[in-house]
């Protein structure tokens, strides 16, 4: 039996979360596959070629997958699962959508957002925001899962000697018709496994004073982050947010600029290796998750942070 | 159209839970619950396609024991026109939830179903997905935008690298993100009127659904708790500990 990971790719490039599906997919078993969707994806498909410990690439090249409508991938992958005991994908707004569709097409129950493997049937994930932590064991034949990301080291990018193998397209939705993107441009690394995060909150009051943030995080080779208070506020765009039901980071450092702490956003970033927060209020929550606690204005703590940084 | 939403009763949003000492579950006894934040945008949503002229009725269903019928009460007092409670004992699982939703969907012929796109005690995130592939229609999952027009909907989601925009057909089944709307409170008015509104109650087995449950919880134990750190006076000593005490920088 071999152990299925679907990739996530914008047709050009690997996510590096599917890197930590994979390490995650490897302490279920070793046989591993990967299902590259895309269109003009032959280069994603090499690439997973070569992820170590992946033996097979399943690729299905076709204009029906130049985007990712769920529809569509849950069909394809639900045609590939002969010899298949699990399936995997990313916890992103991709996976998130894409197993429990396919899981109901094959009267599956899936489990999501795992941060650890147990055993073949027995995973580990987080409920109520990360305030607990389900052990749950898995009966349906095929078991399906998305993979908290952060809780896994990824898998080495090289090493592997896959094959690639063609599928076959299994058809596009006519009810469902892709018709365009806003994508928010940055040169900076990806919010979810960059190595530093630097996120502001309501108490950056509007969103110019994000540039404040998005100096330092260029510094210090980080990405910017925010709370839901500043996504809900209009400062940054949704795909900045770090929290429960946003995106999980951890970090080796993650700064927390004006931020309180609410339950919902330390779910996001609680696993970070080490939290600094800033924050003028002393009884703010964040404190009591934060390595180092700077209680100061932001106006203040921010410029005077960036002098010392920048020498 | 009509318009089917569907809501969960949970710990409500402020509560800081606690895992039971006999480590099966979180304590849910004497523990204040409300509807579930994401079903709130949902209800909302709902109400305002029916405002605009697009909707006839707003349907709010739940499933699950007798205190569901409070939740379902607390959309009605939002604005919805009745209530659907399939009462039962048993825990569901999202694939039982899902295949109840689309029992309910189908026997009031539904346009539209509005989920929330999680739920915050479980955190599945899972339902609206199952729901959309069971029925074989359209999914609009995470949306911050949805607007009637000929051919269905137009809706916006929100994914990880920014926005999408699709079009989907009728009947569609989507899923509400934070940023759809800001939902309304009840007015004291709304709350009294809600009370004769009616709730139709049914059995999963009304339904012709059986609930069988695949998942078993072995336990549920409290994360690790991080240590607690020191508070710093100024950026230098700050840049110190993050170059040489946390080795971060």
């Amino acid at each position: 039996m071999s152990i299925l990971v679907i990739a996530e790719h914008d047709n050009s490039q690997l996510s590096p979360g599917t890197l930590n599906t994979v390490a995650a997919a490897a302490k279920i078993g070793a046989e591993l596959r990967v299902l590259v969707a895309g269109s003009g994806c032959g280069d994603v498909a090499a690439a997973c070629a070569k992820i170590a410990g992946v033996s097979e690439v399943l690729c299905a090249d076709f204009d029906t997958y130049a985007h990712e409508i769920t529809e569509n991938t849950a069909h394809l992958v639900k045609a590939n699962l002969d010899g298949v005991s699990h399936v995997l994908a990313p916890a992103s707004t991709f996976g998130k959508a894409l197993i429990p569709y396919l899981a109901a097409l094959c009267d599956a129950q899936p489990i999501s957002d795992i941060s650890d493997v147990v055993s073949e049937d027995t995973f580990v994930r987080p409920i109520y925001a990360g305030n607990a932590l389900q052990t749950v064991k898995m009966s349906d034949a095929v078991k399906m899962m998305t993979v908290r990301t952060t809780a896994f080291e990824a898998a080495d990018a090289e090493g592997g000697s896959g094959t690639v193998t063609a599928i076959d397209d299994a058809g596009a939705s006519d009810v469902v018709t892709f018709k365009g993107q806003n994508l928010s441009q940055s040169e900076r690394p990806e919010l979810t496994s960059a190595r530093i995060v630097v996120s502001g909150g309501r108490g950056m009051q509007n969103g110019e004073n994000f540039a404040m943030l998005e100096k330092l995080a260029d510094t210090l080779g980080g990405a910017v982050g925010a709370s839901r208070a500043a996504v809900d506020a209009g400062f940054v765009p949704n795909d900045y947010q770090v929290g429960q039901t946003g995106k999980v980071v951890a970090p080796d450092l993650y700064i927390a600029v004006g931020i309180s702490g609410a339950i919902q956003h330390l779910a996001g970033m609680k696993d970070s290796k080490t939290i600094v927060a800033i924050n003028n209020d002393e009884e703010a929550p964040i404190f009591q998750v934060a390595d180092y606690g700077w209680n100061e204005d932001l106006f203040t703590a921010v410029p005077a942070l960036q002098a010392e940084l920048d020498g | 159209m009509k318009v089917l939403v569907p809501v969960k009763r949970v710990i409500d949003a402020n509560i800081r839970v606690r895992v039971k000492s006999d480590n099966t579950g979180v304590e849910t006894a004497n523990v204040k619950m409300a509807m579930n934040p994401f079903c709130e945008i949902a209800v909302e949503e709902a109400l305002r396609i029916k405002e605009a002229g697009n909707a006839e009725e707003v349907i709010v269903m739940s499933a699950g024991p007798d205190k569901a019928a409070e939740t379902i009460r607390t959309g009605l007092a939002m604005g919805a026109d009745r209530g659907v409670h399939v009462n039962t004992e048993e825990s569901l699982e999202p694939l039982v939830i899902a295949q109840l939703i689309k029992a309910v969907a189908e026997k009031e012929g539904a346009d539209l179903v509005i989920l929330g796109k999680q739920s915050i005690d479980d955190d599945n995130n899972q339902t609206g997905q199952m729901l959309a592939a069971l029925m074989g229609r359209p999914l609009g999952s995470y949306i911050s935008k949805i607007e009637k027009n000929d051919g269905g909907f137009a809706i916006t989601r929100e994914i990880d690298a920014g926005l999408e925009d699709l079009q989907i057909a009728s009947p569609a089944v989507v899923t509400a993100d934070l940023r759809l709307n800001e939902p309304r409170y009840a007015s004291l008015p709304n709350i009294m009127k809600a009370k004769k509104k009616p709730i139709d109650a049914l059995s999963p087995a009304d339904l012709g659904v059986e609930v069988k449950n695949r998942l078993e919880v072995l336990k549920v134990e409290d994360p690790p708790a991080r240590e607690a750190g020191v508070m710093v006076s100024g950026a230098s000593e700050l840049v110190d500990k993050l170059k040489n005490e946390a080795k971060v920088i």
